[in-house]
């Protein structure tokens, strides 16, 4: 059956994740953005909301079951408040869910329940690399079996707060293929940049490089144990929750403009009378649903196990990249000149827009 | 309620059997009939007709009540215009000018369903589940009049002395026009369906539809149109001097409403429903050509690397990955529109939406398709060029591109006719 209408329990949680986004992300967040910090009481209050922890069963100190659908629902009610915000929720996911999806029986009951269960930590995971061509499939970061032991070398980026972080999980190539691995802070040969990174925006979610010099994990702390896993879920799980977040910002940045048009007058009318206007709003509505569909129907093949649900995965995020970027950009030009003055948010969610392109990994739930 | 994109299992029989019938109905003479201009797929016609007759799909004949439900028997969700939206896309997948001619009322009898009272449908819509295939066609546009539909000339005038309405004007674009009036012993009797005015000056509101017979003196096909694509599709002139039908051939009520506007509105009803019909069309035609393209680069070795960043790719892998991004959402669209219409949601907008995005999708997979298979797309050895023209009437036909963003920016920006024009 086709169905497009969230479940109960579902609407619940977009209702509840809707009015954190309006009532507490949106009103803090230019000034986090310009002072480059989060109040931590914001971070808790979207922890609690359990978004995560609705995704983790029982067993492991959550309250629900993983979906994939629930989880992209929720990411595009959240980001339409603020994406960094999002982003700094939602970074303990970074660390449970590829440890869910991949993980060893032995490596969920150990790592899950301990950030699941108390107020929000910063737990994370180092996907991305600081080069032009990074890609995922191919990281220069290696992992090498020494003994009873995997030896990482290489170098992070754009990973959220590394710094006070508990463990995190590093990706390296090994033999050729993207592994995870659960590095603990006080790995010897790990460093943590002391400097947050600057970038072009998520200016409130502290990111930081991370270097690896011969660091040393046991064998047990491969995700997946022995056999290791496939890195196709965990990239798929990211890319529909960057292409829901995509839709959020997108929708927000589409609202705004949107709300704008309709005040400002040129000419003797509001703007949004203007074909001009009117028409690069109605494009920027239908791109907005086309992505949010895609995103839906990847994330359902990603929960009922279908075949090319990586795929779609792939598609709805790069669709998403693009529609991101246009729909933000033409937000900015809506407004005109205002587009482009920080007082008004609209320039954030074009620098926003930009990144989803580059976040791969950054996000996931 | 859930998110759910499972294919029902009814659709998904149907279009195993429509594939079947694409290929070997379809696409077997596609070259043929873009070759032959005007040329009448008889073959296609005759067992589209048998078919439905049989199964009753797709058919907007009145059905038989249905008598003495299970009333414990547990109520399936209907999916009417999500079967059709399927069927839709797999025979333009196969050939959209031969679906164009698919019979069984089409848009003529698509008015008489949004407009007509019971005694009406009944009088009308019975005739396409008799033993010919019949045709019906809706003749909306003037020489003067396109998708400003409020410039309509044609005229109707009450003769109290007969009971009659008086019809008068040009009619042009018709879709099926001709094999809906012109006689053919291997046709049933079809209608066209004619809006015209029963009151110039009353603007929108004095706008009607009218159903005039196929023989009815007065009425001639004037003009057959050599066109770019859908070349299967017989798209006619009509001229209507003094055209007499019975006063009951008028759909909606016979008098002036001047507030309500109630007449063209049913006009417009019937765009509603069908944008995302027609939507399907384009999304089948873009389908058929993003396939021929996939299959020429494996047949060439040429692989897709899914998972990738952007600017890993190469620039085939770019442009096919964009191009499955706008089909597969130009599609869901669709399918979000009708599943809306099956559940009796408002889909104003959602049924523009996905006119607008199958519009642009349509015409640039198309276009992306031909400039990529470089000379054999070019070539009308294969079929792909044939797709590139059928698919820009998609953008046009049902409301242009500009015509639905209109539409789609009012009901997001809450204006109607006067605010945004």
């Amino acid at each position: 059956m086709y169905s497009f209408e969230p479940n109960e329990e579902q609407q619940m949680l977009m209702d509840a994740v809707s009015r954190f986004a309006a009532n507490d992300l949106r009103p803090v967040a230019h000034d986090a953005e310009e002072e480059g910090k989060l109040p931590l009481k914001i971070i808790s209050k979207g922890w609690e909301m359990g978004v995560l922890q609705a995704s983790i069963p029982e067993a492991y100190g959550g309250f629900g079951e993983r979906s994939a659908v629930t989880g992209v629902l929720a990411a595009e009610e959240m980001a339409f408040g603020d994406l960094a915000g999002t982003l700094a929720v939602m970074t303990p996911s970074l660390f449970v869910t590829p440890i869910l999806l991949a993980g060893t029986e032995e490596q969920k009951q150990q790592y899950i329940p301990p950030v699941i269960e108390g107020d929000w930590q910063p737990y994370t995971a180092a996907l991305i690399e600081y080069a032009f061509d990074f890609d995922a499939l191919a990281l220069k970061t290696t992992a090498t079996a020494d003994g009873g032991d995997y030896v990482l070398n290489g170098e992070k980026a754009f990973v959220p707060y590394a710094k006070d972080a508990q463990a995190m999980i590093v990706y390296a190539s090994l033999d050729g293929q993207t592994q995870g691995f659960i590095v603990p802070k006080t790995a010897a040969g790990l460093r943590v940049q002391e400097e947050a990174e600057k970038l072009m925006s998520l200016k409130a979610l502290p990111t930081y490089r991370v270097t690896l010099e011969g660091v040393r994990v046991p064998k047990s702390n491969r995700l997946g144990g022995e056999t290791g896993h496939d890195i196709g879920p965990i990239l798929a799980a990211s890319w529909v929750t960057l292409a829901a977040m995509a839709v959020g910002v997108a929708r927000a940045a589409f609202e705004y403009s949107r709300d704008y048009a309709k005040e400002r007058e040129a000419f003797g009318v509001k703007i949004a009378q203007k074909q001009a206007i009117a028409f690069f709003l109605a494009e920027m509505a239908t791109e907005i649903e086309a992505i949010r569909m895609l995103t839906w129907e990847a994330a359902w093949k990603l929960d009922s196990g279908a075949e090319d649900g990586y795929q779609s995965a792939y598609l709805a995020y790069m669709g998403a990249t693009d529609m991101a970027m246009m729909v933000t950009d033409r937000a900015v030009q809506i407004l005109g000149g205002y587009g482009y003055i920080r007082e008004y948010p609209v320039e954030m969610w074009m620098r926003n827009g930009r990144g989803f392109a580059t976040f791969t990994g950054l996000a996931i739930g | 309620m859930t998110i759910e994109f499972e294919t029902p299992k009814p659709i998904a029989q149907q279009q195993y059997v429509l594939k079947t019938v694409a290929e070997n109905m379809m696409r077997s003479v596609s070259r043929e009939m873009d070759e032959n201009e005007h040329a009448v797929p008889y073959g296609y016609i005759e067992f589209m007709h048998a078919a439905m007759r049989a199964t009753g799909a797709g058919s907007l004949a009145p059905k038989e009540e249905k008598k003495e439900e299970d009333p414990n028997k547990p109520k399936r969700p209907p999916i009417g215009y999500q079967l059709l939206a399927h069927m839709l896309e797999m025979l333009s997948w196969g050939d959209v000018g031969m679906y164009l001619v698919t019979p069984g009322g089409g848009l003529g009898a698509a008015a008489v369903q949004a407009a007509a009272t019971p005694e009406q449908k009944q009088k009308f819509l019975a005739r396409f589940g008799g033993e010919k295939p019949t045709f019906a066609a809706m003749c909306m546009t003037e020489p003067g009049a396109g998708s400003d539909t409020s410039a309509i000339k044609a005229t109707a005038v009450l003769d109290e002395k007969t009971d009659e309405w008086v019809i008068n004007g040009e009619k042009i674009f018709v879709t099926a026009g001709h094999k809906s009036m012109a006689a053919d012993e291997q046709f049933g009797k079809g209608f066209i369906v004619v809006w015209a005015s029963i009151d110039p000056k009353a603007g929108r509101a004095g706008m009607r539809g009218f159903v005039i017979e196929q023989g009815t003196p007065g009425v001639t096909v004037t003009k057959l149109e050599h066109k770019l694509g859908i070349r299967a599709s017989d798209t006619a002139a009509i001229s209507l001097v003094d055209a007499r039908v019975p006063f009951d051939h008028v759909l909606g009520s016979p008098t002036v409403e001047r507030q309500t506007e109630k007449g063209f509105k049913k006009a417009m009803a019937t765009f509603d429903a069908t944008r995302p019909l027609v939507a399907a069309t384009g999304i089948g035609v873009a389908r058929a050509a993003l396939e021929f393209v996939k299959e020429k680069l494996a047949e060439n070795g040429v692989q897709i690397r899914y998972g990738l960043p952007r600017n890993k790719l190469t620039s085939i892998e770019r442009d096919v990955i964009d191009m499955e991004i706008m089909l597969r959402a130009g599609w869901l669209m669709v399918v979000k529109a009708v599943w809306m219409a099956d559940n009796a949601k408002p889909n104003a907008l959602e049924s523009s939406m996905s006119k607008v995005k199958a519009g642009d999708v349509t015409t640039r997979i198309t276009q992306k398709a031909v400039e990529l298979m470089g000379p054999l797309g070019y070539s009308r050895e294969f079929l792909l060029e044939k797709w590139f023209r059928d698919a820009k009437i998609t953008d046009i036909y049902e409301g242009t591109g500009q015509i639905n963003r209109l539409v789609v920016a009012r009901q997001i920006l809450g204006y109607g006719g006067s605010e945004l024009r």
